[in-house]
């Protein structure tokens, strides 16, 4: 293990936060050095987020520990018992795959800016606020500490709301900014109460210290509360129905590039809201019950999800609540999971011998696991031609679009992959894992897998009316406008190369990336609790 | 002095009024109130987790010998909330001005170009 590995999380955190505040100040230097410095922050951080992929899945799987200011972190009290102390970040399996879902987007997005903001200037704090996102996501995803998890969902929630309402002169993204950013402080201090109660009640704030006082004392009334306050909050800011209503105004309004890197913000609130569920309340909860409330949540997030993307005529409207719809498929594999996890352990049987990818559960959960990837790119590829879109015809309205194949063949192919994706038709990726949640989802109740697929369908026929009403049709006079610049194209080709990738390899993936993460959830806390409280 | 339970029941006072201002009110600066208000009662529960009664604030060269210091955790923690806490305000009232300037109204029943 390298240098540079070992302080890859923290520099994750550290390399877009710098960038951040200094975008402004190289701005003065003129434009392109401007977007030289963004893009080689942007690569950077992507390069780093790699390394500590890679040298995460070519190890032996363990979580590692990264105590800032390093040296011992177990402080000994008085009585014997022993209070991890300093700030850390930890990573097991499911924060390794974060980071790399988290990358991808952000450097489709940022590269994809660069064209897109062409013709404006004055977009230095535009490409503040988008690395101040990504620095706050990646801090969520690696932070070993519940208050710290509270601090960056916050700087997610301000820098997502300044990017969601960036464009002040347009009326509808300043109503749809004041919307969003009082639901995400409102899931920012469900979270910060829940994170009180269980400092009061067990006084520390490591995750693995809590887990494992939970664990060993079982949950308090208090720790009960804390544990739905954690699920409202985290549920509200992943945009689960019924505490979606922020959603569709968010990534509809923001601009194009910043609807995908808020779809993966989301992800890292849902992959905060299964580090609870599966670590922090691993142990000593209703485990089963969690997993049906999940259920719960998935079905009607996927349900109106559809539904309410069919009647829209909106083009980033629709493709929006398709975006809703699709985490609750994740939240439908992760709680299937959940439940045959739970039933497992009630019978005595054994997780780790189930987690060799027989048992319908651990299917379920890479099932889950597995979307999120193939979500981020596919949902990032079909806002990013959505932009494109947006840009050539000057509207946003399906019925007055029309005939941009003629002049747009490259977009018109990546929206087509984007959206057979999303829909799951084979041999694209969503179908590789849309397929393991309807196959493992079925064994617990054919009713899931039947809404789940149903929806599926009904996804297909939204964005054939999309298609059909943007794209085909005779030539208009909005459609003057040409094909995309390449500097648009060649992110979207990325994003494009990555759906076709993960749909024909998907056994590789899933082997590779997608069993680790979806081993460390299932297998439970105790190798999470155990790298803290027995190391240092 | 011993304050028993009390700050706790104005913590919990303030939280239910700030969700009365945000989920009745119609005016967008009156739900900002709201949960500005919210904010200020677990900021209160925070501090209040912290406060032991005889207790010495944790600065070293404060404290006479023998005295115990509190735990300064929660402490931090809620200076570092109120910090977040004045953020998020501003970015809302910001917005709550554009919203202004568009509409030409803060009543939140006619801002509703984003429905359904």
């Amino acid at each position: 293990m390298n240098t540079l590995a070992i302080h890859a999380p923290v520099l994750l955190v550290a390399v877009p936060l710098l960038g951040a505040f200094a975008v402004p100040l190289v701005g003065k230097l003129g434009r392109g050095v401007r977007d030289s410095f963004i893009g080689l922050i942007v690569a950077v951080t992507a390069a780093l987020a790699g390394l500590l992929a890679a040298d995460f899945f070519a190890g032996s799987g363990a979580p590692s520990v990264y105590v800032l200011g390093g040296g011992g972190f177990n402080l000994p009290l008085p009585s014997g018992m022993s209070l991890p102390i300093r700030i850390m970040f930890e990573v097991d399996g499911m924060s390794a795959f974060m980071t790399l879902v988290t990358a991808l987007v952000t450097l489709a997005g940022a590269y994809f800016s660069f064209s897109y903001w062409r013709e404006r200037s004055g977009g230095s704090m535009y490409y503040s606020l988008l690395m101040l996102l990504t620095a706050g996501i990646f801090g969520m995803e690696l932070t070993g500490d519940l208050f710290n998890f509270f601090v960056f969902l916050e700087i997610t929630s301000i820098a997502a709301c300044g990017l969601v309402g960036f464009r002040v002169w347009l009326k509808r993204s300043q109503e749809a900014g004041f919307k969003v950013m009082t639901l995400y402080t409102l899931s920012g201090i469900l979270v910060l109460l829940a994170v009180a109660l269980l400092y009061g009640q067990h006084g520390g704030l490591n995750i693995a210290f809590l887990a494992g006082q939970i664990g060993t004392l079982g949950a308090s009334i208090v720790d009960k509360v804390a544990l739905g306050l954690l699920l409202t909050g985290l549920a509200m800011k992943a945009g689960a129905v019924p505490l979606h209503m922020w959603a569709p105004d968010a990534y509809g309004e923001a601009p194009a590039p910043t609807s995908a890197v808020l779809v993966v913000n989301s992800q890292a609130s849902l992959y905060g809201l299964f580090r609870v569920l599966f670590t922090l309340f691993g142990v000593g909860t209703a485990l089963s019950t969690n997993g049906w409330i999940l259920i719960v949540f998935a079905i009607l997030t996927i349900f109106v999800g559809v539904t309410m993307a069919l009647v829209q005529s909106d083009i980033k409207r629709l493709i929006a609540y398709g975006a809703v719809s699709q985490i609750g498929y994740m939240l439908l594999g992760v709680g299937v999971g959940l439940v045959r996890r739970a039933s497992l352990l009630a019978g005595g049987g054994s997780l780790a011998s189930s987690a060799g990818g027989l048992d319908y559960g651990f299917v379920a959960m890479q099932g889950g696991i597995f979307h999120m990837l193939n979500d981020a790119a596919c949902i990032g590829l079909l806002f990013l031609t959505t932009g494109a879109v947006i840009r050539a015809s000057g509207t946003r309205d399906l019925n007055k679009m029309g005939g941009l194949a003629h002049r747009m063949k490259w977009t018109t192919i990546f929206f087509i992959i984007g959206a057979f994706a999303l829909a799951g038709v084979p041999p694209f990726n969503g179908f590789a894992s849309k397929f393991l949640i309807y196959e493992a989802s079925f064994k617990l109740s054919p009713f899931l897998s039947v809404v789940a697929i149903l929806s599926s369908i009904m996804l297909l026929a939204v964005f054939v009316k999309a298609f059909q009403g943007a794209f085909l049709g005779p030539k208009t006079s909005l459609a003057d406008a040409g094909e995309a610049p390449l500097g648009m194209l060649i992110p979207m080709a990325v994003l494009a190369l990555v759906v076709i990738a993960f749909g024909l390899f998907p056994g590789f993936f899933v082997d590779k990336i997608v069993t680790p993460a979806a081993r460390a959830l299932w297998l439970g806390p105790s190798e999470y609790i155990g790298a803290v409280l027995g190391g240092g | 002095m011993n304050v028993g339970n009390f700050p706790f029941v104005v913590a919990v006072l303030l939280v239910i009024l700030g969700f009365y201002a945000l989920l009745f009110k119609r005016n967008l600066i009156k739900m900002v109130i709201g949960i500005s208000l919210v904010e200020t009662g677990v900021n209160l529960f925070l501090v209040m987790l912290g406060y032991r009664s005889g207790g010495a604030a944790p600065i070293y060269t404060y404290a006479n010998p023998g005295e115990r210091m509190v735990l300064p955790t929660p402490q931090a923690l809620t200076l570092t909330s109120i910090v977040i806490g004045l953020a998020t305000t501003a970015l809302l009232l910001s917005f709550a001005v554009f919203v202004h300037r568009h509409y030409g109204t803060l009543d939140a029943r006619k801002i509703k170009e984003l429905r359904g």
